[in-house]
């Protein structure tokens, strides 16, 4: 078949886009809110055993972090995330399978600038603009403090 | 009952911010990394206008799983340290706040691409 790259592209945006939304945002939805279920879960879990409200956010999100990392190393993570989409990246699991699945994948590149440099890829942007943002946030606030 | 609400407001809460990251990826064509760092920035700034802390306070881990509630720590962290420690606050209080999660994810990270072989394709950019 004979067509312009423009052509190409219009047929192919028809084909890919429209029917599957109505699929994916479902999926999203129950995928993400049960990740979100598991976390109340352990939330729940540590304050019975007797953390405050904040530790057991924090020991929550280590938790969630740990299972996330363990199914990325059995690839079964990647496989929830076919069907999930954003229902398994929005969730700190989703962060913690960004670390996880680039530094399994360069390994063969050293310990160093392969597993190590490379855990950094999809985190570390997250990382810098997060604290960047914070940062910003506390300037302003220590200088409106100041103030008032 | 309580309790059964609790999930509730989790699954709904925390399904709605993974849609909206769904329809960022459809509609604008935003990358996964993209999503996150969106996400991340999009906490700080509701923490930073206290408008994130009441959706905690509705949706439990609904709020917080979502790495808005990543970001809205980062905010609520800088806050705490600054009250603290005054002028350096500024510099401890985000990664003081992401401390936890982000170690949790160096060290099970790289524990796990020790001990297991890749099998399966990547979260790609």
């Amino acid at each position: 078949m004979n067509i312009t790259k423009k052509e190409y592209k219009t047929i192919a945006k028809k084909h890919e886009g429209t029917s599957k939304l109505y699929i994916t945002l479902p999926k999203t939805f129950l995928i993400g809110g049960f990740i979100c279920c598991i976390g109340q879960f352990f939330i729940n879990l540590y304050s019975y055993l007797g953390l405050d409200i904040e530790k057991s956010g924090i020991m929550t999100t280590v938790t969630l972090v740990f299972l996330s990392a363990l199914l990325t190393g059995l690839g079964l993570y990647e496989r929830i995330a076919k069907h999930a989409g954003a229902g398994t990246l929005v969730p700190v699991t989703g962060f913690a399978n960004a670390v996880v699945s680039p530094a399994m994948e360069f390994k063969s590149e050293g310990l160093i600038l392969g597993t190590a440099a490379k855990m950094f890829v999809i985190a570390g942007p997250v990382i810098v603009y997060g604290i960047l943002a914070a940062f910003i946030y506390g300037i302003i606030y220590y200088i409106t403090g100041l103030f008032m | 009952m309580d309790i059964l609400l609790e999930y509730l407001k989790a699954f709904l809460v925390g399904g709605i911010l993974c849609v909206i990251g769904q329809l960022l990826i459809d509609i604008t064509k935003l990358t996964p990394a993209r999503i996150l760092v969106s996400f991340v920035v999009a906490g700080v700034i509701l923490g930073a206008l206290d408008i994130y802390e009441p959706v905690i306070d509705f949706a439990g881990a609904g709020a917080t799983v979502p790495l808005t509630g990543f970001g809205n720590m980062l905010a609520k962290g800088m806050r705490e340290a600054i009250d603290k420690d005054g002028f350096i606050g500024i510099f401890t209080g985000g990664f003081s706040a992401c401390a936890a999660g982000v170690c949790a994810a160096i060290v099970f990270g790289f524990l796990v691409s020790i001990i297991f072989k890749k099998t399966d394709r990547t979260l790609q950019e």
